[in-house]
């Protein structure tokens, strides 16, 4: 368990009230908020790394998620200096158009930010068009595609052809996830991957942005 | 409760209606004495029971929508009779399904986006996940489930019965004198309290007219020698507050924040839950219970929160409807591979049938198998992209892994929306071919 002052074993091992008091204390003491934010992006890593080793599940990674944010909340006053945070690279992510699910989407999104990524979250039903949009607005290299219900095969499938047609197919790996996903429907929609976990999600952004 | 269940297997053995010739009465009864047989264990079935669990796929299959099955009640019971008949699957699941979509209009639904509503008229139903239940409402809803629902849960759910929000306890409403009884009832004079009363009257009629359409529906298929494989539903005390009363989210950090509080919750459910399903059963005349089961699956908690949190009243869902003569059917989304070995010592031999997605399905053969029949698996990926062949050799294999001396029947993993039809048909033909006991 490690130092229990210590604020990347309290993040790390969920302990919210520990967490706060630690981050109140070191706010007090005018310690630089961009090492506090450090200490934050670590004990998060250590949360990714136990749900990949299955110590970690769902439920966890949720509470981690709303102690990150009661943190980031009480630092962000501080964060006066906009440093040019550099990220591993630009990800778009949504739920595919008809499917309005978001939960998984949501875990998904938070690991990859949690571990570097900026994220453009489009949110749920997105049509394939959106998607294009975003390609083109941000020049993101990454896309993943979120779906719940079967129905997401086919608004999967569309998203990649409207990708295919703007001509973006060429820059851009596409991921997709979600409760029914299996290799078969990754040929079906002729996305590049699969996932079956928010750290697959991970591992694959990290790969494509040559950071494996 | 022995004796208790094979009432209610009598019963659904003999339901009360005229078969349309004798034919079709020896087929119904030949399909309800499989699956009695695949479930209690007590013998091997004559053949492996097949029951695709479908969704909207009649709609799909007919070239209608979803839109269609939740307004145009004709068209509802066109399709889901053309299915049954066309596909003849050991069991159906009613054509109860898709719901009445102007009863969820007349009272401002907010919990689901449906078909022409939210989502496009071709696609299913779905949850809008909320907070649905606040935190720090547990008290109120411990304290008193009825009112809470009445005056809290539903209001925020129906839009149109929001001014309930203003209803005092009826539990008030003691003795004459005019501080007790009279009182209580003010609100009900109260004009938007009345314009709501209205607007259930009217959800009322609407309902009344879907179910209508719905039992004729199911005694045309019963006569035409179709059984419905459920007697009724209920839900895990977890799920019943997860899903729609805390959301998902919710429930996951009440694990941590007030984990008292939502295991006095889900004890006032229990009993609840038990009834609900129990009760429905008898009306129906049908034992088997449908239980689907979402967030104590594989990933979503540990094995020490489904022990702690998920299992025991759940466990005690399942004893109390068996002890009533049910036969609970648990549908277990997702995955279930780190469950097995934490229920089967709990489980009464022969009383429970469970519903598989994407679990390992040797295994659970293996570590259940001998205490409850199994079902499940057949992916949707496979029924909603494969080709028939491919279908029939993964039943063919399933049967293999999991048909031996019976305790076994072959359905797909997750509900079937937009399938192939000669993939669905593929799975019966093929339960038909390899499923036979010799």
């Amino acid at each position: 368990m490690g130092d229990p002052k210590d604020l990347v074993t309290a993040l790390a091992d969920l302990k919210e009230e520990e967490a706060l008091k630690i981050v109140e204390e070191k706010l007090a003491a005018e310690e630089d908020p961009f090492k506090i934010m450090d200490d934050i992006r670590r004990g998060m890593e250590i949360v990714g790394n136990r749900f990949a080793n299955n110590e970690y599940f769902i439920s966890d990674l949720l509470y981690a998620g709303e102690i990150l944010r009661a943190v980031t909340e009480k630092i962000k006053p501080k964060l006066v200096t906009t440093k040019e945070t550099k990220h591993l690279g630009k990800v778009i992510i949504g739920s595919v158009a008809g499917d309005i699910h978001d939960i998984g989407k949501n875990i998904v999104v938070f690991m990859l930010e949690a571990n570097g990524f900026e994220v453009h979250d489009l949110g749920v039903d997105i049509p394939p068009e959106k998607f294009v949009e975003k390609i083109k607005e941000t020049g993101a290299t990454i896309v993943g595609l979120s779906g719940f219900l079967t129905l997401a095969f086919d608004s999967m499938k569309k998203t990649v052809e409207a990708i295919e047609k703007a001509g973006l197919r060429g820059k851009v790996k596409i991921m997709i996830g979600g409760g029914q996903i299996t290799e078969e429907i990754r040929k079906y929609t002729g996305a590049d991957a699969y996932g079956r976990d928010a750290m697959d999600a991970v591992a694959l952004a990290k790969n494509w942005a040559g950071f494996a | 409760m022995e004796e208790k269940q094979e009432e209610l297997f009598n019963r659904w053995l003999s339901p009360q209606v005229e078969f349309v010739d004798e034919k079709a009465e020896e087929a119904y009864k030949a399909r309800v004495t499989r699956i009695k047989d695949a479930i209690q264990l007590k013998k091997t079935p004559d053949k492996v029971p097949v029951f695709p669990l479908i969704g909207f796929f009649p709609a799909y299959y007919t070239g209608l929508t979803p839109y269609d099955m939740m307004y145009d009640y004709e068209k509802l019971k066109m399709a889901f009779k053309k299915y049954v008949l066309e596909f003849k699957p050991d069991a159906h699941a009613g054509a109860i399904g898709p719901g009445p979509g102007k009863f969820f209009e007349i009272l401002d639904y907010k919990l689901y986006a449906w078909p022409g509503h939210g989502v496009a008229p071709q696609h299913s139903y779905q949850c809008i996940e909320g907070e649905y239940m606040k935190a720090d409402e547990y008290d109120a809803l411990i304290q008193d489930p009825t009112y809470f629902f009445l005056t809290v849960f539903l209001p925020r759910i129906f839009g149109a019965l929001e001014p309930f929000k203003k209803i005092s306890p009826l539990t008030n409403a003691l003795e004459m004198y005019g501080g007790f009884t009279p009182v209580t009832f003010i609100p009900f004079g109260l004009p938007d309290v009345q314009s709501a009363l209205k607007a259930l009257m009217e959800a009322g009629n609407e309902v009344l007219k879907w179910i209508g359409n719905v039992v004729a529906w199911e005694r045309e298929i019963t006569a035409a020698g179709f059984p419905n494989l459920f007697g009724g539903g209920t839900k895990a005390p977890f799920d019943t507050i997860g899903d729609t009363l805390r959301g998902t989210k919710g429930i996951m950090l009440d694990m941590y924040r007030r984990p008292e509080k939502l295991h006095q919750a889900m004890e006032i459910f229990t009993p609840l839950m038990i009834k609900m399903g129990a009760s429905a059963a008898k009306a129906n005349g049908n034992p088997i219970v449908f239980i689907p089961l979402h967030k104590g699956a594989d990933g979503f908690i540990s094995n020490k929160q489904f022990e702690e949190f998920y299992w025991p009243t759940l466990k005690k869902v399942v004893m109390g409807l068996v002890n009533e003569g049910c036969l609970p059917f648990l549908y277990a989304e997702g995955s279930y591979n780190s469950r097995l070995e934490l229920i089967k010592n709990d489980l009464p031999k022969g009383k429970t049938l469970w519903g598989f997605d994407q679990t390992d399905m040797a295994k659970a053969k293996k570590i259940i198998g001998d205490v409850a029949s199994i079902c499940g698996n057949v992916p949707s990926s496979l029924l909603n992209v494969g080709t028939p062949q491919e279908v029939k050799d993964y039943v063919k294999k399933l049967i293999e892994v999991c048909g031996e001396g019976g305790g076994f029947m072959v359905m797909n993993g997750a509900v079937i929306d937009e399938a192939k039809p000669e993939n669905v048909k593929a799975m019966i033909e093929a339960t038909n071919e390899y499923g036979v006991y010799k």
